[in-house]
């Protein structure tokens, strides 16, 4: 229209297509999201809902999932009968717990390794830092793999160790100088230390570099006054250093947290499958009861809904978090 | 200096703890079984041999599928996953680098959001999707999982490559007089391709890695994936270590390399904007 009414070398001079593209209304960046956006609708958020539709039904067979059969309506009967059950009650305090201490062992190691890293000569760093990355690179499958064949109890090197133990001192300690055929992850306690273990092992690089990066991108003139003026190296850290990576920190443990609470495949692995309930936690729990026969996925579904609602309240904190900083 | 020796006493520590199962995962798939199950272990194989690589990767696990065609499914899910994951994820990272519009934020802020849902939970609900849709034993159901967890994140990191290639080049290039398609081909395409290549690693790895859909959607054992085949073959209680350690290494390797690769973006990934410098 506006090509009609100036004169044609007017309009070709002023009338750029970037610029023409910018009057109306765009949709091209819808388009570009539609794909997206479709996916992620079906793939996550879909199942999301569904998850929360299928606790409220009785489903005891693959049958129903096929819709050959039809799903009867049992309103809050599946959470009734989790909450009332005292095994769920100890799989949450597990769970709980398990993530509280993971996330604590997991949040000191890592910025210890990070400060450490901060204070190393250059060779050294690179060495110590690939050492780490190795770590992280790790499949969770594999490392745990390894992690279970360290604690063999024939030719595992752990029971070797303790082997080597004099007979003395390891009768008075534990009551047995002979490790071989000593199951370690028979014992429940024991068994949630070796997961701790393996989990820390397995998370503690990722917390250690970032928190090397924080350092590296504040400045250092005040920890080194700070340093003159005579505070040791554990008042630096808590009254400068912290102060200064507070949101670093703070978005590490809410990361932390979400990834202890749903911890599966180490678990998994370690225990060799779902048989061991003593052991269960949250997801490994859901898992259970929708696939271990007789299968019952409403059952199931109702305890993932119960993780998943845990889950978005330390979420919400980890949204706002960003969110303040976006701001800042 | 007693300092500093002591630093890098601490810095040794825990190198060797970080980095000590993966040595003893590659060294004792090196290791003869007379030394994997004597009973003092040596800490570096004595007479290093290729025998367990052999067995895994000659021997039938069942009757005619052997190693390799597990390796070979799970390259096909995680490259078909990355395949596609990049794609839809460069377009929408395009539109929210590239462009104001009203639901921007808001699309943000859900990016942020999905990527919290615990996909332990979605087990069972897409269990049912992948039944209904008549994918159940195939491998197409585990791409089609992987899209939806891998793309989020992808999204997220890819938004920062276009968001660097300067915005001045294309309106040079569309001044110049090329459409918007050619643009986006010529001009901008090419200089996101590392980034591109850093976000797809990043699905290759989830891919490769996954085991708890594999686990379910897959029946056959023809059709399973490597993790699914390492658990199933391999975690029993009569366990031959030293193959358990040879397929081990060989499907840590690809996941080892590719992280080193693209670690740095990991990090900014992950925390980016915590601390204003």
């Amino acid at each position: 229209m506006s090509l009609l009414t100036k004169s044609p070398g007017e309009a070709a001079a002023r009338e750029t297509p970037a610029r023409r593209r910018r009057r109306r209304v765009d949709h091209l960046p819808y388009l570009l999201l539609l794909p997206c956006l479709a996916i992620i609708a079906v793939l996550l958020l879909w199942p999301l809902g569904q998850v929360v539709w299928m606790s409220f039904h009785k489903l005891d067979s693959v049958r129903q999932l096929r819709g050959d059969r039809e799903w009867p309506w049992v309103g809050l009967a599946n959470y009734a009968q989790i909450l009332g059950d005292p095994f769920f009650r100890t799989v949450l305090r597990n769970t709980v717990l398990f993530a509280l201490a993971n996330v604590a062992l997991t949040m000191i190691l890592g910025t210890l390794v990070g400060l450490l890293l901060n204070r190393l000569g250059k060779k050294m760093v690179t060495f110590v830092a690939s050492c780490v990355m190795l770590a992280w690179a790790t499949p969770a499958l594999t490392g745990t793999i390894v992690w279970k064949w360290i604690f063999d109890d024939t030719s595992g090197l752990v029971t070797w160790l303790f082997n080597k133990l004099p007979d003395g001192l390891s009768t008075a300690l534990f009551g047995r100088s002979d490790w071989t055929g000593y199951g370690w992850f028979n014992d429940p306690l024991l068994f949630f230390a070796i997961l701790t273990l393996v989990v820390v092992w397995h998370s503690f690089p990722f917390i250690a570099v970032s928190v090397l990066a924080g350092l590296k991108s504040v400045p250092t003139e005040l920890q080194e006054a700070a340093r003159v003026d005579g505070a040791g190296p554990w008042k630096v850290f808590w009254k400068v250093t912290f102060p200064m990576l507070r949101p670093v920190f703070g978005i590490l443990v809410v990361l932390s947290t979400i990834w202890d609470f749903k911890v599966f495949t180490q678990q998994f692995v370690l225990a060799g499958g779902t048989q061991d309930r003593t052991t269960f936690m949250l997801s490994i729990y859901s898992y259970a009861e929708a696939f271990s026969p007789p299968p019952k996925y409403g059952l199931g579904s109702a305890i993932a809904v119960i993780l998943t609602v845990i889950l978005l309240v330390v979420t919400a904190l980890y949204v706002r978090m960003v969110l303040k900083q976006e701001d800042e | 200096m007693t300092k500093k020796i002591a630093l890098n006493g601490a810095g040794l520590l825990v190198a060797l703890f970080a980095a000590f199962p993966v040595y003893w995962m590659v060294a004792t798939s090196l290791k003869p079984n007379r030394e994997i199950f004597s009973s003092t272990p040596r800490p570096v194989p004595a007479e290093p041999t290729l025998e367990h690589y052999r067995e895994i990767l000659t021997g039938n696990l069942i009757p005619g599928v052997t190693f390799a065609d597990f390796f070979l499914n799970s390259v096909l899910v995680a490259l078909a996953t990355v395949l596609l994951s990049g794609l839809v994820a460069l377009l929408a990272a395009t539109a929210v680098a590239r462009f104001r519009f009203k639901l921007r934020t808001t699309f943000l802020i859900m990016l942020l959001v999905v990527q919290m849902i615990p996909l332990e939970a979605l087990v069972i609900p897409l269990f049912l999707m992948i039944q209904r849709l008549g994918l159940y034993n195939t491998l197409p159901s585990l791409i089609l999982t992987y899209l939806g967890f891998s793309l989020p994140f992808a999204v997220w990191m890819l938004r920062g490559f276009v968001a660097a290639v300067p915005k001045e080049l294309e309106e040079a290039a569309a001044i110049d007089g090329a459409s918007r398609a050619q643009t986006f081909r010529k001009v901008l395409f090419p200089l996101v391709a590392p980034g591109l290549v850093a976000t797809s690693i990043f699905s290759f790895i989830t891919a490769w890695n996954e085991l708890i859909f594999a686990l379910t959607f897959i029946n056959d054992q023809q059709k399973y994936t490597l993790p699914v085949a390492m658990t199933f073959f391999f975690g029993r209680d009569d366990t031959a270590w030293g193959s358990v350690m040879a397929a081990s290494t060989l499907f840590t390797l690809p996941v080892i390399v590719f992280f080193l690769l693209v670690q740095r973006r990991m990090v900014s990934g992950l925390v980016a904007g915590a601390v204003k410098g």
